[in-house]
């Protein structure tokens, strides 16, 4: 699924990334707990939390994240997106909460992640 | 890899409770394999425990060092702090065990996952802790040839 599609779905607000907007994922993630994240995401994901601080951009660098959605009507501090934006992640921002923002891209056909062996 | 012979070793100073910088080490090893031309999904196992132990550091313990060792053969992540050690190192094994306080799981760490996470990326683990001494964790992976 391309991001730009994610973007649709979510009726989400593009903050960067529009250069990575026909960029493909392949499955996504959600969490609140950086550990979980850390065990579930695998490469040319989309990442759906409501953690808005700079350790998620940091973690979504050490993972490859391809994009982050923010949930629940977060946004981050304009540094947060800045910093994605170094990194060459997408970042995303959606009124829909977690439930429903998963609900619908999970429906799209954009499968969850299993944790890594 | 193949030819060229190289070993670098190369030391991270981690700061107890310093959030700011939390993730730098982890984040320069990365940039480190990457440029060694280390296959992706390596790069990612060894990126993913590096991040943990450095947290641990930043989390848990007093303070202390993260040391990555490459070779042709392997890669070795060294996480060493001089305390305040674990007590029971089978029950920090375990998924969902942590101590982390309230600051921590402010920020979304403190899912007690990250001692399991490290164990699943690595190819051996080796942990030594003493309560009052501190915790030395040896992270290896083989570079497999190919
Ligand atoms: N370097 C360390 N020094 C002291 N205690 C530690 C250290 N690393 C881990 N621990 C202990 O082991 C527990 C489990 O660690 P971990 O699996 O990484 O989960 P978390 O960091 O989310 O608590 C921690 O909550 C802590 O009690
Ligand atoms: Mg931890």
């Amino acid at each position: 699924m391309k991001i730009e599609e994610i973007r649709d779905l979510l009726n989400a607000k593009l903050l960067t990334g529009e250069d990575l907007l026909d960029r493909e994922v392949f499955s996504a993630c959600a969490s609140d707990l950086m550990s979980d994240i850390l065990s579930y995401v695998k490469k040319q994901t989309v990442l759906l939390t409501s953690l808005t601080n700079a350790h998620v951009i940091k973690m979504a660098e050490i993972l490859d994240v391809t994009a982050i959605v923010f949930v629940g009507g977060r946004t981050p501090a304009q540094e947060i997106v800045d910093m994605a934006k170094k990194m060459g992640i997408a970042v995303l921002a959606t009124e829909y909460t977690m439930y429903e923002a998963c609900g619908r891209l999970y429906s799209a056909g954009l499968p969850g992640c299993t944790r890594e062996s | 890899m193949t030819g060229g012979y190289y070993s670098i070793e190369q030391v991270f100073h981690v700061k107890a409770g310093d959030f700011a910088s939390a993730g730098e080490a982890s984040s320069q090893i990365k940039k480190i394999l990457k440029q060694l031309g280390i296959d992706s999904t390596l790069v990612r196992r060894v990126s993913i425990a590096a991040y943990e132990a450095e947290m641990n550091l930043v989390i848990h313990s007093v303070g202390g060092e993260l040391k990555l060792k490459v070779t042709p053969q392997s890669i070795v992540v060294t996480a060493e702090d001089k305390g305040p050690g674990i007590p029971d190192i089978d029950l920090a094994m375990q998924e969902g065990y942590s101590t982390a306080p309230e600051i921590a799981r402010e920020l979304g760490f403190g899912a007690g996952m990250g001692l399991p996470n490290i164990k699943r990326c690595a190819d051996r683990l080796n942990i030594q802790s003493k309560v009052g001494e501190g915790t030395l964790l040896e992270i290896y992976f083989d570079i497999k040839a190919r």
